[in-house]
């Protein structure tokens, strides 16, 4: 097997007294989706927020490879870093979409990092140089070719927050796509979306995957799309992982029903010492 | 509730209860007038009390207040059959045919505005329309131009802005008067023209040192501090004696040159070497035009800047910081170089107010400065340029226009001094400003970028941003 993309060893996150995440490792491969599941308050948002940098956690190590295999320690880089140098894009739970702005800004501002460098920290672009008009060229080309892979072209001029729900659910995926991401993080993609549009973003996710440039990791509560389209699935539980591997044994694994559904009264010490609580 | 929806059934004008309600007003203001307005107590000769009776008074403000009460009932009631019927298209679509037509207009307007001003009032008169209408406003807006890449882009509240105007104005003040006569003399006609960048740039840095501790604090803490700040500079001002001569200020600050030439009377002044009959107009002239570039300046770089990615960063900042580091924006820098630039604008205006004035103290950089300014961007909402330029206009224009109204002495008596009232009319503007138009005079976005088919976005999706 290839190195993984993204190593995460002995990760814990505590605030207070309150430990939301306990010494957790898995890897997230090159190429897959990986979804991470578990139920509400099971820590996953705050293993995203750890991975793309809004916390520093307090122990552990998030190993990113690149294909390259340049190496970044996740933990130790300055927030925005994270996006512009380690290559991790993030989506979150309730949309974060620059309503004010128009749908084509949106997927700008994305490619903001790569533009400041050709407009030469603006004074190139003040003095509106070629090179610069041809790199916001390619920027807006780059833009237009995600919002036709979208089917947003026709509101291209449309301010974000006009958008219908689902659509701002796929504007936010490619948004964090133009940032050229090697590890897209989505934080419930399909929440909030009807069964149609739940279908349209299966396909969009594959299709990401199939460009082979992207690997996925998302926290889903659709099981229906965890099971269709992910590779590899870790469960979290209080903040531990309690399953890892693939979908279908995940789902026959009687700690992550246990964890679900919960068990019989009387069942509660067996099951218990089965799993080893 | 259905029939009054339906467009068909507009309400009849119930002149019955708008009298009523009018007249009600009209007593209580009746009611109010009479110990405050209809009786007087003044001092005469014999320092006795006599009591003054001004009926007539009362009854004026009385009539006012009828009227006004009448007419805004009238204007609720045409205001809700539009609501009824959907607004008329005529009216918009007439609006939208002299829209291409407002920014050559008016850009020719402000260009030959000193010379028309000139051919009507010669050049006595003149001077007070020029220098006290046009170079005023134009100030103000540059400015306010200035302040809206902070407060109207990237969504800071700034409530220090007098501050980096104040640093401006006294970075030329001091070289111009302290260090060129001492170190290089031979650059005396040149000083303004030296001085105004390097004004610039000190405002600028300024604003970097006002940033970097700001940068965690959002909203109203932001506007605390930023308020902090423009007070500290004043009272540092006031109390460094040997650095800014303290409450006493700087006096005979060099004016500037037209491009080395002087303009007094002398051999070598501007008069004589054009051949002109000396007189002080030419130069409040040249000033007004040196103010009118510096603005379209500022204007331009805005423009340009609002369509670079660091004008979209400062939006997208002021539209949501977390998603903005989630996309690899350098959050930090993005403020500081607002500020930065920002305060830099508020430099040159210092650095021209200065040049203006020949005379600067701490008394003219007090907190109602910066409340103005950003009030003028507040009234011209959105980050728009244009509605800087009307709130200007509306305002400084307005508080000066209260100086000429001497009709109201005829009315009031001639002891009444219209421009007493400023702070009142601004605060009733104002006030009327958040009833109607919350968002500002031009409450929509204008997209930095277009696909196909530009769009205005309306002010109800813009965030204002929370610091």
């Amino acid at each position: 097997m290839t190195t993984p993309l993204l190593k995460i060893e002995h990760l814990t996150m505590r605030f207070g007294g309150l430990v939301a995440v306990n010494d957790l490792s898995f890897d997230v491969h090159r190429g897959e989706i990986t979804a991470l599941i578990g139920p509400n308050g099971a820590g996953k948002t705050t293993v995203f927020n750890c991975i793309t940098g809004f916390y520093k956690p307090t122990e552990g190590r998030l190993g990113l490879r690149h294909p390259d295999s340049k190496t970044y320690l996740l933990e130790r880089l300055p927030d925005h870093h994270i996006n512009w140098k380690a290559k991790v894009a993030r989506t979150f739970q309730n949309i974060r979409l620059f309503q004010g702005m128009t749908v084509l800004e949106n997927l700008l501002v994305a490619q903001h990092n790569p533009l400041m460098l050709a407009s030469g920290y603006s004074i190139l672009g003040l003095l509106g140089s070629k090179s610069y008009l041809k790199s916001e060229k390619a920027a807006l080309d780059k833009a237009v070719a995600w919002l036709e892979r979208i089917n947003l072209i026709d509101r291209a001029d449309d301010p974000a927050g006009d958008l219908p729900y689902g659509d701002q659910r796929r504007l936010e995926i490619a948004r964090a796509m133009c940032t050229d991401p090697v590890l897209l993080c989505l934080d419930e993609p399909a929440a909030g979306l009807n069964p149609r549009e739940s279908l349209e973003l299966n396909a969009l996710l594959t299709s990401i995957r199939a460009d082979g440039q992207t690997s996925l990791l998302l926290i889903e509560h659709d099981m229906s799309v965890v099971m269709a389209i992910s590779d590899h699935v870790v469960v979290l539980d209080y903040g531990v992982k309690i399953s890892d591997g693939a979908p279908e044994e995940v789902r026959n694994d009687p700690r992550v029903i246990a964890a679900y559904l919960g068990v019989d009264d009387n069942e509660v010490a067996a099951v218990e010492a089965e799993v080893g609580l | 509730m259905t029939q009054a929806n339906t467009p068909s059934s507009t309400e009849a004008f119930d002149l019955v209860k708008a009298l009523k309600d009018a007249g009600f007003a009209g007593m209580v203001t009746f009611g109010l007038c009479v110990p405050i307005v209809a009786f007087r107590a003044e001092q005469d000769m014999a320092n006795k009390l006599v009591l003054q009776q001004r009926w007539w008074m009362a009854l004026v403000i009385t009539g006012l207040v009828i009227m006004a009460r009448f007419l805004f009932s009238l204007h609720q009631h045409s205001r809700r059959n539009e609501h009824a019927q959907q607004a008329p298209a005529g009216t918009l679509s007439a609006l939208a045919l002299i829209k291409p037509y407002l920014a050559p207009l008016g850009f020719g307007f402000i260009t030959i505005y000193p010379l028309m001003m000139l051919a009507i009032h010669g050049p006595g008169g003149s001077i007070k329309w020029i220098d006290n209408f046009g170079i005023q406003i134009l100030i103000y807006v540059m400015l306010g131009w200035g302040l809206n890449i902070v407060v109207g882009l990237a969504g800071l509240l700034d409530l220090g802005y007098v501050a980096f105007y104040a640093v401006g104005a006294y970075s030329y003040a001091l070289i111009a008067t302290k260090v060129i006569p001492e170190t290089f003399p031979f650059l005396g006609v040149w000083a303004f023209w030296i001085c105004l960048p390097i004004s610039g740039l000190l405002a600028a840095l300024w604003g970097i040192l006002l940033g970097f501790p700001v940068l965690r604090l959002r909203g109203d803490y932001l506007a605390i501090v930023t308020l902090a700040f423009g007070e500290i500079i004043r009272l540092v001002l006031i109390n460094w004696v040997d650095f800014s001569n303290g409450y006493a200020g700087l006096s005979s600050i060099p004016r500037p040159s037209f491009f080395g030439i002087p303009f007094n009377a002398s051999d070598t002044g501007f008069a004589a070497v054009f051949n002109l009959e000396f007189s002080p107009i030419y130069r409040t002239i040249f000033l007004y035009y040196v103010i009118l570039v510096l603005s379209l300046m500022t204007a331009y770089v805005t423009l340009k800047l609002r369509r670079l990615p660091v004008g979209r960063a400062w939006e997208a900042l002021r539209e949501d910081e977390i998603a903005c580091r989630s996309l690899g924006i350098n959050t930090t820098i993005t403020k500081l170089t607002a500020f930065a630039i920002g305060a830099m604008f508020g430099g040159f205006a210092g650095c021209f107010f200065a040049a203006r004035q020949g005379f600067i103290s701490p008394e003219s950089f007090v907190f109602l400065e910066s409340a103005q300014i950003l009030a003028i961007v507040v009234l011209g909402g959105m980050g728009s340029l244009f509605g800087v330029v009307v709130a200007s206009i509306a305002l400084v224009g307005g508080i000066e226009i209260l100086r000429e109204l001497d009709f109201l002495k005829e009315v009031f008596g001639p002891t009444f001094d219209p421009s007493q009232y400023r702070m009142l009319v601004f605060g009733v503007a104002m006030v009327l400003m958040m009833l109607w138009k919350p968002r500002g005079l031009i409450s929509t976005r204008d997209p930095s970028v277009v696909y196909k088919e530009r769009k205005a976005i309306s002010g109800s999706m813009v965030q204002e941003g929370h610091g």
